[in-house]
């Protein structure tokens, strides 16, 4: 079974100042599922669309954003969503929260900055469930927050009194609040230390095992991923380079970019320059036909600069997108 | 008490602010006494690092002369910051003194174009005299960065992603052609291919054109790499500093040690150990209000008298830490019998 299923999904930004339109290819021909029970990484450098696949697959396409094609679908144990063709009144009432909660990326703003941390909650506790008894809401809100582990008097505290960290963390109380059955965090923890950072992750771990869940954890820092997912996509320019459980991306990278980004990773205790790609980031306004990756592949060949490499199954649940492995060279 | 020879000199600055809405209203002493020095012929890359509310963003705000101190002071090459001011004057101060900010969306405007505020800053600082000559300003600035004018022409800043708006707002500081880079966070939303080209770009800066930098981060791999020393703050206090490999190589004081140990190793064949259960600091104000040493509640190696009074500075070697264990405390307190 699977949760959730996305087929061949393009999703351009469409925008038109001036007389001059441009065209962003953020998200363009992107397939894969997530399985329930898991924790699924998605990651690429800066700008290569992972907010903007994450935004369209929990139905928060709005303009200049746009679908061209594809499909998402959820399954919730039977209870079918097709996320591109849902009402706006559906998705509010019975998916945003209570199957799926997204903690967006710089989004210490789920939590209103005027208002206490409990008000919020109520708020939107509120819009799914009419609270009626506001003491047993009042309870359930304190075991909630505890058995995340986090002091109940967050609950009284503004926004602006708690750390960055314990902020974080209460908007993940506020995401499980419903227990949904998909999880999605852009970037949970880069603003935050690495102390700090190592609290948000394993609280996101504990909640993922003891409530079953799947959580998609969207960030850049490789490294996060090494010690949370349990599987990892990794993107380039709007598109899936590889796919594959963790220590196989670490361990044996096939895709040239996957084994860039493994081997330039900086450690404490190195000083030595490490090396970076030649060539700017690509410009998804513009990007370089065929592979993506072309112009700064060590390895291109001719074929990479004119066809588009499929996304192939190398092995069971790995999924590469190179022309060297469609040739056998790899 | 001489600044000669002083790019900049912060003198045991502190600041503090009140901060209403709780019972009866606190006092949060967001920096507290902190003193350190750049050299004016020797550009250096140096780092602030430590917890999420530490105070870092504070002390950086002092250095820009955005926020004046409490007590203490802070001097850019020679002159009191507090006796600035003029406009004029400012001007020709924060030229020298370019921040980038930690947040970038909020950095820019989100109604006007990326581009409009960048051909502005080169012409308010007389970078360009009209605005062709400022595309070209710009246009290097940003290619610094890995970026192009074509490439953020007519956007608006929610149009831009994370990593590249980053990228921006380092491409901004540089237009004045500054002689310090005060760079709050500037790599925390790109990844890391991105990220080394950003430090390389200041150590660039630094070994090329005398630019020194006070980089903060939460990044001490990019820290270990290009920095020259480094400061870890906590609570307000920085609790240890000294050359970036000494500290980092064998961190002396215990928050820098869970810090260190912290790091997530970038393969998975480190996940049991680094998920071994952290306690964590709840509110800030309840940390930042304990008397005596800020880690006490968390250190696993707390003595009573830690909860007594403020830890001294002690010198381990080239490092300054802020700790009882090296103080002569340690073997006292460890028998309990330390007043
Ligand atoms: N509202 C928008 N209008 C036009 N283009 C946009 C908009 N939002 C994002 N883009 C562009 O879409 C591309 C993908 O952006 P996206 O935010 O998905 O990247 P990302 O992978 O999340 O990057 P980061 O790691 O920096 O957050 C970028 O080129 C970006 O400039
Ligand atoms: N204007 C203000 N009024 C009241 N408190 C403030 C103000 N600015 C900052 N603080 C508080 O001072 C402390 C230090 O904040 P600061 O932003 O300097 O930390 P930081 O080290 O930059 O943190 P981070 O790593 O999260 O960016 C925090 O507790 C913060 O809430
Ligand atoms: S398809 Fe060609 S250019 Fe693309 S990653 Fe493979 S070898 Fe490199
Ligand atoms: S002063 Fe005491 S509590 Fe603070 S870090 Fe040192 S040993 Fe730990
Ligand atoms: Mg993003
Ligand atoms: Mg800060």
């Amino acid at each position: 079974m699977t949760l959730l299923s996305v087929k061949n999904l393009r999703a351009y930004y469409r925008t038109e100042v001036y007389g001059i339109s441009r065209t962003v290819q953020a998200v363009d021909g992107v397939s894969f599922d997530l399985l329930p029970n898991e924790i699924y990484g998605v990651a690429g450098e800066s700008s290569c669309g992972k907010t903007t696949l994450i935004k369209v697959i929990s139905g928060n396409t709005k303009p200049p954003l746009k679908v061209l094609e594809g499909s998402v679908n959820y399954n919730f144990n039977d209870y079918k969503v097709d996320m591109l063709h849902i009402s706006q009144d559906e998705l509010r009432q019975n998916v945003r929260w209570k199957e799926i909660s997204y903690v967006m990326q710089g989004s210490m703003s789920v939590l209103n900055p005027v208002r206490k941390v409990i008000e919020t909650f109520r708020d939107i506790v509120d819009t799914h469930e009419r609270i009626t008894d506001k003491k047993k809401f009042l309870e359930q809100t304190r075991a909630h927050v505890n058995r995340l582990g986090l002091p109940t008097d967050v609950l009284n505290a503004y926004p602006h009194q708690l750390s960055g960290g314990m902020r974080q963390r209460v908007a993940i109380a506020l995401a499980t609040v419903f227990q949904p059955a998909l999880i999605i965090a852009d970037e949970p923890t880069t603003a935050l230390d690495v102390v700090v950072q190592r609290g948000v992750l394993q609280m996101i771990r504990e909640i993922q095992t003891t409530s079953g869940n799947t959580v998609l954890l969207v960030t850049h820092d490789m490294a996060v991923h090494a010690n949370v997912a349990d599987r990892v996509m990794i993107m380039y320019a709007g598109r899936i380079a590889e796919e594959a459980p963790t220590e196989t991306i670490f361990d044996a990278p096939l895709h040239p970019y996957t084994q860039h980004l493994i081997h330039s990773l900086p450690m404490i205790g190195e000083k030595s320059t490490k090396a970076s790609l030649k060539g700017a980031p690509p410009n998804l306004a513009d990007p370089p036909g065929g592979c993506r990756f072309h112009p700064r592949c060590p390895y291109v060949m001719d074929v990479c600069r004119t066809k588009v490499p499929d996304l192939i199954s190398v092995k069971e649940r790995h999924r590469v997108a190179c022309h060297l492995v469609e040739e056998g060279a790899l | 008490m001489s600044t000669n020879g002083k790019l900049l000199d912060v003198q045991h600055v502190t600041v503090e602010f009140h901060i209403g809405g709780l019972v009866g209203g606190t006092l949060l002493t967001a920096v507290n006494d902190a003193s350190f020095s750049l050299e004016s012929d020797k550009p250096e890359i140096f780092t602030l690092a430590g917890e999420s509310g530490s105070g870092k963003t504070t002390l950086s705000r002092l250095l820009l002369r955005d926020l004046e101190p409490t007590k203490g002071k802070v001097l850019f090459e020679g002159r009191d910051l507090s006796t600035i001011r003029k406009r004029s004057e400012f001007t020709e101060f924060i030229k020298k003194v370019q921040p980038v900010f930690q947040n970038p969306f909020e950095t820019f405007n989100p109604l006007r174009r990326v581009e409009a505020y960048l051909l502005d800053t080169a012409i308010n600082f007389g970078m360009a005299s009209n605005r062709r000559d400022a595309a070209e300003v710009v246009d290097n600035a940003l290619r610094n960065v890995g970026l192009s004018l074509d490439e953020v022409r007519q956007r608006y800043p929610h149009e831009l992603s994370g990593g590249q708006i980053q990228r921006v707002s380092v491409a901004r500081a540089l237009i004045s052609k500054p002689r310090l880079i005060l760079a709050d966070e500037p790599v925390s939303m790109v990844d890391a291919s991105l990220r080394m080209e950003i430090v390389n770009l200041f150590q660039k800066l630094r070994d090329e054109q005398q630019v020194s930098v006070i980089y903060i981060t939460h990044d001490l791999a990019t820290a270990y790499y290009i920095s020259d020393r480094i400061a870890i703050m906590l609570r307000g206090y920085i609790v240890e500093s000294g050359p970036v490999e000494d500290v980092l190589d064998r961190p002396a004081h215990p928050y820098t040690q869970l810090l260190k140990e912290s790091v997530p190793e970038p393969t998975p064949k480190q996940r049991e150990s680094w998920a071994k259960h952290i306690a964590l600091g709840a509110t800030e104000v309840k940390e930042y209000g304990r008397i005596g040493c800020k880690f006490a509640g968390r250190c696993p190696q707390v003595m009573d008298i830690c909860r007594k009074a403020d830890p001294p500075d002690v010198q381990v070697g080239r490092q300054t830490v802020k700790c009882y264990l090296y103080s002569g405390h340690g073997e006292n307190a460890a028998a309990g019998s330390q007043s």
